[in-house]
């Protein structure tokens, strides 16, 4: 995943970021009933494992970020799973950190909710093949949006910090392709193997 | 990498960081934070580095481990390190060719590498040393909403199951001689394998949801909380933040 360590962002930044990431995963969490629960854990569980898959790009490999794929299975619940993800990393590995948790959740889950809202319904409706294009666009656009998301944050933190934001924003061309391509795949084969994980737009996994 | 999530933190209490409650830890964390954030002094700065590298030998954190995990720190973070002292504009501190470092963008990356792990420092030893489930019960008495402690601490179950899943996965693969390369029958498989996951992963936790149900799963889990606030968590808790306030309000006024 990627995430922004603390000590980088000024406190607007991470006092916005706080504030619109609690006012998503309030809204998120009362649209998601205690029964479902377990399938929620339980997809997520399965995405955090397949993020720490690396996936051979070139001479380098990259980790996936899956937030386009975490909006399409987990519809708007995705805000939760991607939360508590950071949670786990933050406390656990040490990698990002509690107060800098609402930046980051805001850059992976906005992406995520879109994916959830614009393109879930379009997949419900899709034969395979379509969904693999539909997949290909929900993990480009997923990748695309967090590293804008991911690099605005940065830059309006500290103007001094605006060239080596763009850097960054470069390492995301190549993880958009790859995530695009992967999460087309994948969305093609739950579209054959099992096209009910795949929900309408309000559909929620009980 | 997972492991770190089963590992058998040291909580018989020989550790000291363990005498403290695990609300205190989170809170002190994120107060130590928050001011660290506000700090721009490179002396207070290396003053924090210091006490940081002391608390966490204190929590009995392995020097090893912890090194290994500030190395693998962020990518990015070493762009910003490098890039900062030749964008920044400021004096120069010597010119070398078409190099020109300046001295503002160096105290700039110095700031920012000093405060990153700082903080990583101070996460590890106060909240890194926690158990999942000692989390889970720290956030709930903090009154964060319940199903989002069920979530996490079901997801945290689910991690081991689901990564002995894909490792069967990928004995599979491997028993059908698939080699990752960079191609597209390599990024079709890995698709195909995160959807599989997925798949098996949402059949499983369909067994698990009708056996809670048979168990009178009603959405809310019983906690047995072991940990107690004590006199020393009121103490710390003052102490972190009468500091803080002090540093912040310095912070603000030079």
């Amino acid at each position: 995943m990627a995430h922004i360590p603390e000590g980088i962002l000024s406190e607007p930044v991470l006092i916005g970021g706080a504030v619109l990431g609690i006012a998503m995963l309030g809204y998120s969490l009362k649209r998601m009933p205690a029964e479902s629960i377990p399938q929620t854990a339980l997809l997520a569980a399965a995405l955090f494992v397949s993020s720490l898959v690396s996936i051979p790009v070139g001479v380098s490999s990259v980790h996936l970020l899956l937030n386009g794929l975490m909006g399409i299975v987990l519809g708007i619940v995705a805000v939760p799973a991607i939360l508590i993800a950071l949670v786990l990393q933050a406390v656990f590995f040490g990698y990002g950190g509690l107060v800098v948790l609402g930046v980051n959740l805001v850059n992976l889950a906005l992406p995520a909710v879109l994916c959830a809202i614009v393109i879930r319904p379009l997949i419900h409706n899709a034969s395979p093949r379509k969904s693999f294009w539909l997949g290909l666009l929900a993990g480009g656009l997923g990748a695309c949006m967090t590293g804008i998301l991911l690099t605005s944050s940065i830059m309006l933190s500290d103007p001094n910090l605006i060239p080596a934001a763009k850097i960054i924003l470069l390492t995301f061309v190549p993880l958009m392709a790859i995530e695009g391509v992967i999460t087309g795949f994948t969305v093609g084969f739950i579209k054959r193997v099992a096209p009910e994980l795949i929900l309408p737009k309000e559909g929620r996994h009980v | 990498m997972t492991d770190v999530l089963y590992a058998q933190t040291d909580q018989s209490g020989t550790s000291a960081i363990n005498y403290l409650d695990p609300r205190t830890r989170l809170l002190t964390a994120v107060l130590t934070t928050v001011t660290l954030i506000s700090i721009d002094s490179l002396v207070i700065l290396t003053g924090a580095l210091v006490f940081a590298a002391g608390i966490t030998a204190l929590a009995g954190l392995g020097a090893f481990s912890v090194v290994r995990r500030l190395v693998l720190l962020e990518g990015f973070v070493i762009v910003l390190l490098l890039v900062l002292p030749f964008t920044t504009t400021g004096e120069p501190l010597f010119e070398l060719g078409p190099i020109v470092p300046s001295g503002e963008g160096l105290k700039l990356a110095a700031v920012i590498a000093l405060k990153i792990n700082t903080i990583t420092l101070l996460n590890l030893a106060l909240i890194g040393t926690l158990s999942p489930l000692q989390v889970g019960n720290a956030l709930r008495l903090l009154r964060v909403p319940g199903n989002l402690v069920q979530l996490l601490l079901m997801s945290v179950r689910y991690i081991s199951v689901l990564e002995n899943e894909y490792a069967r996965i990928r004995r599979a693969m491997k028993a059908r001689a698939f080699v990752a390369r960079s191609n597209v029958h390599t990024w079709r498989t890995f698709g195909w394998l995160v959807g599989m996951l997925l798949v098996r992963s949402f059949e499983r936790s369909r067994r698990v949801s009708n056996a809670m149900r048979c168990r009178g799963f009603n959405g809310s889990f019983t906690f047995h909380s072991e940990s107690q606030w004590k006199v020393l968590d009121s103490i710390t808790l003052t102490l972190a933040t009468v500091t803080s306030v002090c540093l912040i309000f310095r912070s603000y006024m030079t």
